[in-house]
């Protein structure tokens, strides 16, 4: 029977300064908190991320963006970022910001064998000045090139042996996406169950995208309701 | 009733039973509280929820359903879970009725900036632009001037813009205005102020139809 489950020790070997990662996640659901905790220990330098968000002060990627550990954060929007935002203002990160369903869209068109794709969201923007405009068919179109990575790293509510993934809820945002986008990919699941005990109707993501489960034995208060959320 | 829920009351009218909706961060996240229990409207928020229901109370949050403002919020029957490019199928698709932003500027043609000021906030684009572009009707829900008391709507965006010609419908405290090919329209007032006042806070010259004007 294939097992891709792995301890957490060994989980992140993979990691090598220089690499590109794409952490899933929107805010804090999704966000693989116990993975990247293990990443900053190991010391990789020179990072590029690719993330929705900067997490917000002090946890999830955060932690290594403030250890200046990253280089180059790929992502969406930052602004529950404070700290990420003033590093990117005094320039002690290269910050790549998309629009948000364009980033999603690059990441999946990576995952899916494309070299990019034409759009013409923003072609009336100052975002045409740093794309590639060019002309379709009588009007000008954005070109977004494809985007991968070597590593990535996803959370998932629940795995089998084989690596078939079960998100819950609002947790799945860019987690599938990543998961098709990258070269060596990384989920650490907070139930892992026999492979067959997971109704293939329900699989969110097929086990062809897996390469390495990691079982969670508890969830960090990371993982947990955040107070400065709550009404 | 303070000036952003007067805004969000009189937004939530716009709203069709059945309908798509996206809300934007601020004022809009308050026009739920203003829709008939009948509507059944399917609230949509770009992290890939669609049938978004009430903000949680204390102590009944679930740590993995936030909407895309970060808020702990529930769902209403018929809800659906997906990832971020299907999300955004549906935006960049068409499928959202209403697309209710916010805004910095928003100019007479229907021009909206509201994602950075250059040199002082810039803290990404998230899903706006793609909403502005996108879908089928955008209404802006705003203050009707600035902090500063600085007109808000503008011959032209001073601003870099998130789209161009997008808004449809402007919603303010004084009044609600559309945007036609024609000019700007000045659909109703609020009760409490006069066209003077709304003329002299609005940097475009308005346009108003025979008769009274409605009020609000």
């Amino acid at each position: 029977m294939i097992d891709k489950s792995l301890p957490i020790a060994d989980a992140l070997e993979a990691v090598h300064d220089g690499h590109t990662v794409m952490v899933g996640g929107f805010g804090a659901p999704g966000t693989p908190f116990l993975l990247l905790d293990r990443l900053l220990a190991r010391g990789a330098r020179d990072l590029t991320l690719v993330k929705n968000d900067a997490n917000e002060p002090g946890t999830g990627i955060s932690k290594l963006l403030e250890a200046g550990r990253v280089h180059t954060l790929i992502a969406s929007h930052i602004g529950l970022n404070p700290t990420i935002v003033a590093m990117m203002h005094r320039r002690e990160i290269e910050v790549e910001l998309y629009p948000q369903g364009i980033l999603a869209e690059k990441i999946r068109a990576g995952g899916s064998g494309l070299i990019g794709f034409l759009t013409d969201i923003g072609v009336d923007t100052i975002l045409r000045e740093s794309r590639q405009v060019v002309p379709v068919e009588g009007r000008e179109a954005i070109l977004e090139l494809a985007l991968r990575a070597d590593i990535a790293l996803i959370h998932a509510a629940r795995a089998d042996r084989a690596g078939n993934l079960v998100f819950a809820k609002s947790a799945r945002n860019f987690c599938p996406l990543m998961a098709m986008a990258a070269d060596r990919v990384i989920v650490e699941a907070e139930e892992v169950v026999p492979t067959g005990a997971i109704d293939p109707d329900r699989v969110h993501l097929p086990c062809a995208f897996v390469d390495h489960i990691v079982a969670l034995d508890k969830l960090t208060p990371d993982y947990g309701v955040l107070p400065q959320h709550v009404l | 009733m303070s000036y952003k829920e007067k805004i969000a009351a009189r937004a939530a009218r716009e709203v069709q039973p059945g309908q798509v909706i996206n809300l934007g961060i601020g004022i809009p996240t308050m026009i739920p509280d203003y829709l008939p229990d009948s509507s059944e409207v399917f609230i949509q928020s770009e992290n890939g929820i669609l049938g978004i229901g009430p903000r949680c109370r204390n102590g009944t949050e679930d740590r993995n359903l936030i909407d895309a403002g970060a808020n702990y919020v529930t769902v209403v029957s018929g809800a659906s879970f997906f990832d971020s490019a299907l999300s955004f199928a549906i935006i960049r698709g068409g499928r959202v009725d209403v697309s209710f932003l916010g805004t910095l500027e928003v100019s007479a043609n229907g021009d909206l900036a509201n994602w950075i000021i250059p040199g002082k906030m810039a803290p990404g684009i998230g899903g706006g632009m793609e909403l502005a572009q996108k879908a089928r009707r955008v209404i802006v829900t705003t203050s009707h001037t600035t902090r500063e008391g600085r007109p808000k709507i503008l011959p032209r965006c001073t601003l870099p813009l998130t789209a161009r010609g997008c808004v449809r419908t402007i919603i303010t405290e004084l009044a609600v205005i559309d945007v036609t090919p024609q000019g700007l329209m000045l659909r109703e007032m609020a009760e409490e102020t006069s066209f003077d006042e709304v003329r002299e806070k609005t940097d475009v010259p308005l346009l108003f139809g025979e008769g009274e004007i409605p009020r609000f």
